[in-house]
């Protein structure tokens, strides 16, 4: 699968007109069947996984432990999180360090729409109509040494404004990193918003990286430090469990996880009724990625 | 005491109301009530009240013990149905909507994934226990009824496992879990030394 033009995707006025028409045929046959039952009229709406996830299960299902381990709480709990003022630093080895406001960095990177699958870990996945730019515009802007290899993210810790970071769940802040040819590569993305709005708290505002290909705890959400490091960081998921996590969490079927099936996924706001859809090499971005990887036992280095 | 007809009104009434868990996530799913993931909603469910029915049925012999009432035996076996009942939904959640009966898969998942292997393992040890839960049962086994149905205290510790090893991260629900059923069997050891 390829990522997504926005022209690929039925526009909303489209889809909820097809609903609309889609429940009248039920409505009508209610009388005599099961027809009026959502869960049926449902069925229909994911036949095809390249449907936009709707706006409120992208942000009212979330994994977001800095605001708690439910799906629901980042929602609950991120409302009052205070987004302004919010720097962000890149250092490490690089020519120029610099700090930029948030503010700063959306007006010298126009974000553009970025529709892009979104795979978690635990084995369900969503489409979301991103808003953002690639990370390399922004790396490209500090000169980076030669000896830098990696690059790592941390998270803001602020354990009054976020009250998961008051329990040891994970070790905070949350980091997470990639190699320097993954960060440079265009499909990863800083994240400025998403359904063309400003980023939801609970999505990781003001700023967070997504990188499509890989699963979904790689993505690091509000982020205050990018730093250009010689060694492989180690993320806050791999200290956790280092059997379950590795550096690389590129979506793999066929790695399995202790817990979940990587085989298959479920599509978040399907039905009862809605098949599991298999899951892709590299999150179905292999085109763009798979050179990355070539001559690597991925097997090995999961 | 309780006359025998009040008994048995008793009965009816445990009865219906070990059955509102089931009415609670079928009115759910009628009413489009799920989250995002409506299956994952019905398989958490159904296997947390196996856990709790698992908790009710072992919890009636120390309440035996420490009331001095006879009653609650009347009801160990019906719970221990009530069991069966919910970890078959709570299975065939998985079998037949998650993974749509693709036996492939679902052997694969149990060989490779321990809780699942647990949690299959407890499912079938339930099934000689479910087949003769029935008073003919009890005659024809007689003292063997009684080895038999002590497979519930291994099933229940297999249900603990089977959700302490599914947790991603916070491990208190399935501990707590764990704990209670271990101090129910702790019971048991304690009484026969007296």
């Amino acid at each position: 699968m390829k990522n997504y033009k926005y022209s690929e995707i039925t526009p909303e006025k489209v889809y909820i007109k097809r609903r609309r028409f889609i429940k009248s045929i039920g409505l009508g046959l209610g009388s005599l069947t099961l027809g009026s039952m959502s869960l049926l009229n449902n069925a229909h709406s994911l036949e095809n996984n390249s449907e936009l996830t709707s706006y409120k299960d992208i942000t009212t299902y979330n994994n977001y432990y800095e605001f708690g381990t439910g799906k629901s709480d980042p929602y609950k709990n991120s409302q009052e999180f205070k987004v302004k003022p919010w720097n962000v630093s890149i250092e490490g080895e690089v020519e120029n360090p610099i700090t930029l406001s948030a503010e700063e960095i959306l007006s010298l990177y126009p974000s553009e729409e970025r529709i892009y699958r979104l795979r978690c870990v635990e084995g369900w996945s969503m489409v979301i109509p991103w808003m953002g730019f690639s990370l390399s515009k922004l790396l490209n802007k500090v000169s980076i040494k030669t000896e830098a290899k990696f690059v790592e993210f941390e998270s803001i810790y602020d354990p009054t404004q976020m009250k998961g970071q008051r329990y040891p769940v994970l070790n905070w802040p949350y980091k997470e990193g990639l190699r320097i040819d993954e960060a440079m590569h265009p499909l990863t993305t800083v994240v400025t918003g998403l359904y063309r709005k400003v980023l939801p708290n609970q999505n990781g505002a003001p700023l967070r990286i997504f990188v499509p290909w890989k699963y979904g705890f790689k993505s690091a959400k509000a982020i205050v430090k990018i730093k250009l490091v010689r060694k492989m960081p180690t993320s806050s998921w791999m200290k956790a469990s280092p059997r379950e996590y590795g550096f690389y969490s590129n979506v793999n079927p066929n790695v399995s996880h202790p817990r979940w099936s990587q085989a298959s996924e479920r599509v978040v706001g399907g039905s009862l009724l809605s098949p599991r859809v298999e899951t892709q090499m590299f999150n179905g971005y292999g085109d763009e990625v798979a050179n990355l990887y070539s001559g690597m036992d991925l097997k090995k280095y999961f | 005491m309780l006359t025998q007809i009040n008994q048995k009104y008793l009965k009816i009434v445990i009865f219906t109301l070990s059955l509102v868990p089931i009415f609670f996530i079928i009115y759910k799913i009628i009413t489009n009530q799920l989250g995002p993931e409506p299956i994952k909603d019905i398989t958490h469910h159904t296997g947390k009240w196996t856990l709790y029915f698992i908790v009710i049925t072992l919890a009636m012999t120390p309440l035996k013990k420490i009331t001095k009432l006879n009653i609650w035996i009347n009801y160990r076996r019906m719970f221990g149905l009530f069991i069966f009942f919910y970890a078959s939904v709570h299975l065939m959640t998985y079998v037949g909507l998650d993974y749509r009966f693709d036996i492939i898969s679902i052997g694969d998942d149990i060989i490779k994934k321990k809780y699942i292997f647990i949690g299959f393992s407890a499912w079938l040890l339930l099934v000689p226990l479910a087949l003769t839960s029935n008073k003919q049962m009890i005659k024809i086994l007689k003292n063997k009824w009684k080895k038999l149905h002590q497979l519930i205290y291994l099933i229940s510790l297999f249900g603990a496992i089977h959700y302490l090893w599914l947790v991603k991260r916070d491990l208190t629900e399935p501990l707590i879990f764990l704990s209670v059923i271990l101090i129910l069997l702790a019971f048991r050891f304690k009484f026969k030394k007296n």
